[in-house]
């Protein structure tokens, strides 16, 4: 559990964040992220992150599913328990081909959920603090994480500069942790405004 | 947009090839109706006539298939095919003519009672036989004559309103009043040809035009099967279109976005069709039954063997493997290559859907088939380079093309 300060700026239109991204990043500060309301087309891009791998991750469990299926059912109709069904052959590929298909699909959902959840970090219980609560609602939330060099309050002027309606420093948690906000709010980061 | 090109102009090189296609092909075609097609010998009329009737319904319904991607889409109140809709719409235009093309050659076969083609057809042997007396009150000529007018007539009218009401987006700037009407009418008028379209492209016709050749035999997957074909060749068909049109300079409002959407489309109808293949398959596979299991025999154990797997390869396997990847889908020359091979691949479909029937003991693929796809191949080539070249390339005031330039997959 880390406690890190953050700079916070928060935008209420989308042809003003854009703008403020690219601003904020030609001065040279690393955006943490960008809190959203919806998904913002482009957004990704304006913040330079690389394409996502989680459809290569599906590809593979996939694959895994096909392999699994095919290997497990020619087994047991070959090798370990053959039957004579209606006198097909044994090796009755198109009558497997649903439960290949189905095993495919199930690997690759259930795979791409899971790895999706681990990326973002999501799971029941698991908690993560909040930067703003209308991130939620109508607020598009910058957060910069600062490093020792940084100087707060320039970035906090640069975000008013650039358009952020509000803008403040927080030191909070960096990571994720099980609990409940109510209880633990006020041990895991307190809110610092000026 | 001041410096969008609105105006197709028809290169040289294109109409050159149109129109040696169409005298190559058409030359085949004359030689072939008249050495064979009027031959007294009947193998060679049901070669000649069963070759003419596969590329002539095929091409029937993968330019009607253009309209019907046009018609959804209006439903859904899709944007991002504003951009090119209007090549969508000149492959449509092609639909009276192709459909006038195969109307001519199956009420041919149905008058001159050409029963070996359609079994049915022989009054003597319907007499006699339990199954077809069943069918008979909808494979009989008369019904066949007037629904065949029907489909082919209503098609293209409904899709000539389509096309009409696209021409409005030409003129002036709409307000939000004109905007909200006119596209309200443009959904009613999408509405009728979808309408049709279910009742005659996924049901009726493919049942009629091809499935009845197996006048016994029938498959419940039969139409949607067609359909699929004939959509996803639709699909490859514009996209080969826009990619020329982009090549030539014009179409600048479209973009590798909009591409990625039209290569999903290849690339899930693919699925799709091999989900339809596989259904229709398996379940005949499985249950074993003579009288089902009669129009597979020959084309999995028979001469058709090779072709029906390739047509497997090509239609499923290439576009699974090759299309599955984003960057793919975006890369225009790999798309143009795709659109081509599965346009090929669904010629091939028909191809054995047709003779596969007709002609059990040997594959007959030859001169006269590929001589009778140059002459389709031709002119949809002239036809819909002409379609483009008498209109505006964009309909600049559709309400909703400014979502299509900033479309974003």
């Amino acid at each position: 559990m880390a406690q890190k300060k953050f700079v916070v700026g928060c935008f209420d239109d989308e042809k003003v964040l854009f703008p403020a991204v690219k601003q904020v990043r030609t001065a040279g500060y690393k955006i943490k992220d960008v809190y959203t309301p919806f998904p913002v087309h482009g957004l990704d891009h304006a913040l330079g992150m690389r394409e996502t791998s989680l459809h290569t991750a599906g590809f593979i469990y996939g694959i895994t599913g096909t392999t699994t299926a095919i290997s497990c059912i020619s087994w047991i109709f070959t090798k370990d328990w053959p039957l004579n069904i209606g006198g097909k052959p044994h090796f009755a590929l198109p009558a497997w081909i649903p439960i290949i298909f189905e095993l495919t699909v199930l690997f690759a959902a259930v795979g791409m959920v899971m790895t999706f959840m681990w990326l973002c970090q999501m799971a029941p219980g698991v908690k993560k603090h909040h930067f703003h609560k209308r991130a939620t609602d109508d607020l598009f939330v910058m957060v910069i994480e600062c490093t020792e060099k940084t100087n707060a309050e320039d970035l906090k002027a640069l975000l008013a500069a650039n358009g952020a309606v509000e803008t403040d420093i927080q030191i909070a948690e960096d990571g994720w942790w099980f609990g409940t906000y109510d209880n633990e709010n006020e041990n895991l980061y307190k809110q610092v405004t000026n | 947009m001041a410096s969008i090109k609105e105006q197709f102009e028809i290169p040289g090189k294109l109409k050159t090839w149109a129109y040696a296609l169409i005298g190559i092909g058409g030359v085949a075609l004359l030689y072939g109706m008249f050495t064979q097609g009027f031959s007294t010998d009947e193998h060679e009329q049901v070669h000649f006539w069963g070759t003419l009737m596969y590329n002539t319904i095929f091409w029937t319904l993968v330019t009607n298939a253009a309209m019907f991607f046009l018609c959804f889409s209006t439903m859904a109140q899709a944007a991002w095919m504003q951009s090119f809709r209007r090549i969508a719409e000149a492959i449509s235009t092609l639909v009276p003519v192709f459909g006038s093309i195969t109307f001519a050659v199956l009420i041919y076969v149905v008058v001159s009672e050409k029963h070996h083609i359609y079994h049915w057809l022989d009054a003597a042997a319907v007499a006699k036989d339990p199954i077809l007396k069943g069918k008979a009150g909808f494979l009989n000529p008369t019904f066949f004559i007037i629904w065949t007018t029907l489909a082919i007539t209503l098609w293209s009218y409904f899709g000539y309103r389509m096309r009409q009401i696209s021409r409005e987006a030409d003129e002036n700037p709409m307000d939000a009043e004109t905007a909200k009407s006119f596209n309200i009418r443009s959904m009613t008028r999408s509405g009728f040809f979808l309408v049709w379209f279910g009742l005659t492209v996924a049901s009726t016709i493919p049942w009629l035009w091809l499935m009845s050749i197996d006048a016994h035999w029938y498959s419940t997957m039969y139409s949607w099967y067609t359909f699929a074909s004939s959509f996803v060749a639709g699909m490859a068909l514009i996209a080969l279109w826009v990619i020329y049109a982009k090549n030539k300079g014009y179409l600048e409002l479209t973009n590798a976005e909009h591409l990625h959407d039209i290569a999903k489309f290849m690339f899930a109808f693919s699925i799709f069709w091999t989900y339809l293949w596989f259904s229709q398959y398996m379940l005949i596979w499985y249950a074993n039954i003579p009288e089902e299991t009669v129009y597979f025999k020959h084309r999995v154990q028979g001469a058709y063997k090779p072709i029906f797997f390739l047509n497997l390869v090509v239609n499923f396997l290439a576009p699974l493997i090759i299309l599955m990847k984003r960057s793919a889908k975006r890369n225009f020359t790999l798309v143009a290559f795709m659109a081509v091979l599965i346009l090929f691949g669904h010629w091939i479909d028909f191809y054995q859907m047709v003779m596969g029937s007709l002609m059990k003991d040997h594959v007959t693929l030859g001169w006269l088939d590929f001589g009778i796809l140059g002459f389709f191949v031709g002119v949809l080539i002239l036809m819909v380079a002409r379609s483009l070249a008498s209109k505006p390339l964009i309909a600049k005031n559709h309400p909703f093309l400014k979502e299509s330039i900033i479309h974003q997959v």
